[in-house]
């Protein structure tokens, strides 16, 4: 880390700021360190305490998934997990009313045909809206952010009489796919990130080459994408992975996705809460894992994103 | 000498004919690039939300699909029934007290997180970790810790002695626990957004507020907030209308999705849930389609409201500063 060469030098408000024409290396350094001033031991306690709070529900389910039944009536809190995680992980995943692999195997294929989708159709069309000239172009895009701000919800009914009455995919996680296929958001994403990071100048140059236009963004553009792309792909995967509420409608118990086949942990084991807990805890690990993979990647993309949007 | 003209020729009309190629390929391109986007979004997006306005003028049941033209009946039947005020009023009152204490720790986070800190990239993955976890994972573990027996917060409680909340059977203790929940969720998400924000903002700014004796706190409300106020909007906005339509994890605070025997914790997505789609009285697609089309209008206004009042509360800050 950077950390220990940006630590700022001790502060003396007495002093006048370096002028700026001298070194403006120094000048800036002396900039941040009167304007950045060394944290103090309460900001590291209070964000400790955040961490910790944000830790916490994660450690109390691995407590409860790992006890018995018995251990969530306990007056005094053993704080030491006990060693039944396993036995009651086998019960979730062995649950026949629950399908557990089936709902990890759907939960993987929904978000990963919908992330790479999303990111396909919103690099060509942001490409499109970011770098190339033709009528309506600003017209489309105000109307692709305006429709961001309409609740999903709103076309609830008509969606699942589409795909249950009209397409007969109750229950099939194809339901569940396809209306997630392309999003506005991402539309919106590619071509701010587009628009600020790709030079005019290197389309201008491609094109004099003699490239066609698919070559061109191809070569030019897609190249240019790819970080933002790798975002985009990052914040639908996990959008698709948690998201219930439209999987809930449409999907049943013989072909959930994780998040349905929670509510059936829940409806089943009730009583003994340290199975539902466990199965929590199970249907967390695969995103914990994208967590420490890509969790500095996620960290910048929603900084990115904040600066543009 | 005609051998090289002939060639000459030729060149020249293969150029005409690649720049046409090239103009049409110009003109045509753009247009190639988005529609497969707007087709899929029309098919998807759009012809859902106005075919719900459709239905929402039908009586039209799941069984037995579209009936007699309603007009407004369906509107006036969901606005007369008590459950939707209640569904509304539980949904106001969990937005409330989730967003404004949420931003408001998150912007203190992000403040610290400003500051000149060791690792970074360390403390800011470490407030985002809840971002993972699905809301539907969150909500089984929070009604479990807000438990009205045996929960954890209620054994906390009585350790220094107060009597055990009724966290599930009362009105404003289950919106708290909800609200906690999305708090939980979002508060280091926001933060980050709140963060990079701040970077944005010129460092000139507090040196000449250092200089001119501010302190930092007041350098946060004098240059910081004034600064972050399309942020602050953005964020607000964005809360709004993702908390109006709240529906994980009121729904799986407990195993009926009722929202509390007497509809404590009921909100108005899944009134509408219930309607159109729930165990009980469900099927009932025109009149969900509705209240889907009020919930609309409804986060509309209050988006709206919420853009006015954080322009002024913003602005005020940043004319106080002068």
């Amino acid at each position: 880390m950077t950390a220990t060469t940006e630590r700022p030098a001790p502060l003396n408000p007495a002093r006048p700021p370096a002028p700026a024409y001298k070194t403006s290396r120094r000048a800036k350094r002396h900039a941040q360190a009167i304007a950045t001033n060394k944290p103090s031991t309460l900001g590291y306690v209070f964000l400790v305490v955040v961490i910790l709070a944000s830790l916490f529900p994660l450690y109390w389910s691995f407590l409860i998934g790992s006890g018995d039944s018995s251990t969530i009536n306990r007056q005094d809190v053993d704080w030491m997990p006990g060693g039944n995680f396993l036995s009651n992980a086998a019960k979730v995943v062995n649950d026949p009313s629950v399908n557990f692999w089936k709902a990890l195997s759907n939960s993987i294929i929904v978000s990963t045909v919908v992330s790479a989708s999303v990111v396909f159709f919103s690099t060509l069309a942001g490409y499109a809206f970011a770098k190339l000239k033709f009528r309506g172009s600003k017209g489309l895009l105000v109307f692709v952010i305006a429709t961001m701000a309409v609740p999903t919800q709103l076309g609830i009914v008509p969606l699942f009489i589409a795909m249950s009455q009209w397409l007969g995919l109750s229950g099939n996680i194809l339901a569940v796919i396809l209306p997630a296929l392309v999003s506005a958001f991402g539309v919106f994403w590619m071509t701010q990130y587009l628009s600020q990071t790709l030079p005019d100048e290197l389309i201008e140059a491609a094109r004099v080459d003699g490239a066609s236009m698919i070559r061109t963004f191809w070569h030019v553009g897609v190249p240019a994408a790819r970080p933002a792309a790798a975002m985009l792909a990052l914040f639908i995967f996990i959008a698709t992975w948690t998201n219930f509420f439209w999987p809930f409608i449409i999907l049943d118990s013989n072909n959930p996705t994780l998040p349905v086949a929670l509510s059936l942990l829940q409806n089943n084991f009730f009583i003994d809460y340290s199975i539902v807990l466990a199965g929590v805890l199970l249907s967390t690990i695969p995103l914990l894992i994208l967590f420490v993979v890509a969790g500095k990647q996620l960290v910048s993309g929603i900084m990115q994103g904040a600066v543009k949007g | 000498m005609t051998t090289q003209s002939l060639a000459e020729d030729r060149e020249i009309r293969r150029i005409t004919f690649s720049h046409k190629l090239n103009r049409w390929d110009m003109k045509v391109s753009p247009y190639l690039y988005i529609s497969p986007f707007f087709i899929l979004f029309i098919l998807t997006g759009l012809f859902p939300l106005l075919y719900t306005a459709y239905v929402s003028v039908f009586d039209w049941h799941i069984i037995g699909g579209q009936g007699d033209f309603a007009g407004a009946g369906n509107f006036e039947w969901v606005l007369g029934q008590d459950k939707f005020w209640v569904a509304l009023r539980n949904s106001f009152s969990i937005f409330l007290i989730s967003a404004i204490p949420q931003v408001i720790l998150a912007l203190i986070i992000a403040a610290i997180l400003d500051q000149n800190l060791r690792a970074k990239t360390f403390w800011r993955m470490g407030v985002l970790v809840p971002y993972v976890v699905a809301p539907v994972a969150v909500a089984l573990i929070f009604s479990n810790m807000f438990g009205d027996q045996y929960g954890l917060v209620n054994n906390a409680l009585g350790r220094i002695g107060i009597d055990p909340v009724g966290w599930h059977s009362q009105v404003l203790p289950s919106h708290f626990a909800i609200a906690t929940m999305v708090n939980f969720r979002w508060t280091g998400y926001n933060a980050l957004i709140f963060l990079a924000a701040m970077q944005a903002v010129p460092r000139d700014y507090y040196e000449a507020a250092m200089l001119d004796g501010a302190n930092r706190i007041r350098q946060f409300f004098s240059i910081t907030i004034p600064s972050l106020r399309p942020t602050l909007i953005f964020v607000i906005i964005t809360s709004t209308i993702g908390g109006l339509q709240i529906f994980d994890e009121p729904r799986m605070y407990d195993t009926t999705g009722a929202g509390g025997a007497s509809s404590q914790w009921l909100t108005i997505t899944m009134y509408i849930y219930n309607l159109g789609f729930g165990p009980a009285g469900g099927g009932q697609f025109g009149r969900a389609a509705a209240a889907a089309w009020l919930l609309f209008l409804i986060i509309i206004v209050v988006g709206l409201i919420n853009l006015a009042a954080t322009r002024t509360i913003a602005t005020s800050g940043s004319r106080s500063s002068k």
